[in-house]
């Protein structure tokens, strides 16, 4: 585990743990920089957009049986924001099983705030028609199997799949097809662009045995090597990692939905249930705690021992 | 696709016990008795048990899913991909081929198992 304090290594991101079901990122000086919603800002004029993940619309278990009022409690949380963002971008698994339903609940619930939506698909949002059913709603504009890059605020967002090809270790994969659109897609950028990567699967290795990884996410971090500021967003996990490697930030978001067990602690990565009354707090919505920049980042390296 | 108990495979045997000596009947009998329970493979905690699962030819296995995730069954030598499992969800498959078949779960490609076809 390394703890990097360099403020030169790291300064472009002035990172803080945050326990919000949404996240914003404020774009100030060409810097991707993180806060929490709920944390009291004056609004300013700087870009700025949410990141929500892992809605699992169509669970029902205990671990929370009514996944569509977190979803909504997430999403008045972005609303009640004094500077609205520009978009919202939902790293994955907006549904549980895929279902008809589940997606239009989600985009009615979404549709909701006004706000646009970026996606990209998680495993449990193609289980029907080989991942047509997400496709023909998320999939417009986008390439193979859903995606696609875009400009904002001085940023270039790519949106990447790497749910379609698990591997038989469990991991996530991207696969050659987008790897070499990736290296294309950002070619012609120059170094000083600051990069926001977003996918489902972490693309670093958070937790081999449970296949929290993805199998080439290496390879397509070198592709984004001569860039100064390269912020990764991942979801899948339902918590909150982070880790600062170079010029590149990791980050996983927590679930609008249940929270699921820290790598190794359990017998299985499925729902933890947690005691009545303590949900919201895992999913970070009632608890809201900010973290100064100057504080030591919670830096993970992985694997942690179980 | 040979999911699920064939009503065929049920009528052809009995069939085949009418046309057949008493010291038949019990062999056919007993063999289909075990075709109809079939075997059973459970899901907990993301594990499938037992794994390896040995059955004779023509056996039908049944996966039941006790996990709050859904889960599924994919054999790439089968060409067999599950609809997904949900809690309670069960997936059944009779095995008309011999041999020694992996399989994992689809959503999380970590759980493996086996099932050895004998003949």
């Amino acid at each position: 585990m390394t703890i990097d304090l360099n403020p030169q290594r790291r300064g472009f991101l002035k990172c803080m743990t945050w326990a919000g079901t949404a996240m914003v990122w404020t774009v100030a000086g060409g810097v991707p920089r993180s806060r929490l919603i709920g944390s009291a800002e004056a609004a300013t004029t700087d870009f700025t957009f949410v990141q929500i993940s892992d809605s699992h619309l169509g669970f029902d278990k205990p671990a929370n049986p009514d996944v569509t009022s977190t979803l909504k409690v997430a999403l008045d949380d972005v609303t009640a924001l004094k500077q609205q963002p520009s978009f919202m971008i939902h790293t994955g698994d907006i549904t549980h099983l895929s279902k008809p339903a589940q997606f239009d609940t989600a985009a009615q619930l979404c549709g909701a705030t006004k706000l646009t939506m970026h996606t990209v698909p998680g495993e449990h949002d193609i289980l029907e028609e080989d991942g047509k059913s997400y496709l023909n709603r998320f999939g417009k504009g986008t390439k193979g199997d859903g995606w696609y890059s875009f400009n904002a605020g001085g940023v270039h967002f790519i949106g990447l799949v790497n749910v379609m090809n698990l591997q038989a270790n469990g991991l996530g994969s991207l696969g050659n097809a987008q790897l070499e659109w990736l290296e294309d897609d950002v070619k012609h950028l120059t170094s000083s662009t600051p990069i926001v990567v977003f996918a489902h699967v972490p693309l670093w290795m958070v937790y081999q045995d449970w296949g929290w990884g993805t199998s080439d996410g290496a390879q397509a971090l070198t592709y984004l090597k001569k860039f100064g500021s390269v912020t990764v967003l991942n979801g899948h996990i339902h918590q909150v990692m982070q880790k600062v490697e170079g010029q590149v930030s990791f980050h996983t978001a927590r679930s609008t939905a249940f929270p699921q067990p820290a790598p190794g602690t359990a017998k299985s990565p499925g729902p933890m249930v947690v005691p009545a009354g303590e949900l919201k707090q895992h999913l970070g919505i009632a608890s809201v705690k900010l973290v100064s920049s100057k504080a030591p980042l919670a830096i993970v390296d992985t694997p942690l021992a179980s | 696709m040979t999911d699920m108990m064939q009503p065929g495979v049920i009528a052809r045997r009995l069939l085949l016990r009418r046309a057949l000596g008493a010291g038949a009947v019990v062999v056919i009998a007993t063999r289909a008795m075990a075709a109809e329970q079939g075997a059973q493979v459970k899901i907990d905690n993301f594990t499938f048990s037992p794994t390896p699962l040995t059955v004779k030819l023509n056996t039908t296995v049944t996966w039941a899913n006790h996990d709050d995730m859904p889960h599924s069954v994919v054999c790439p030598a089968l060409k067999l991909k599950s609809p997904p499992m949900d809690t309670d969800g069960t997936f059944s498959h009779t095995f008309d081929h011999v041999g020694t078949f992996d399989y994992v779960c689809g959503l999380h490609p970590f759980m493996h198992g086996q099932i050895v076809v004998q003949a």
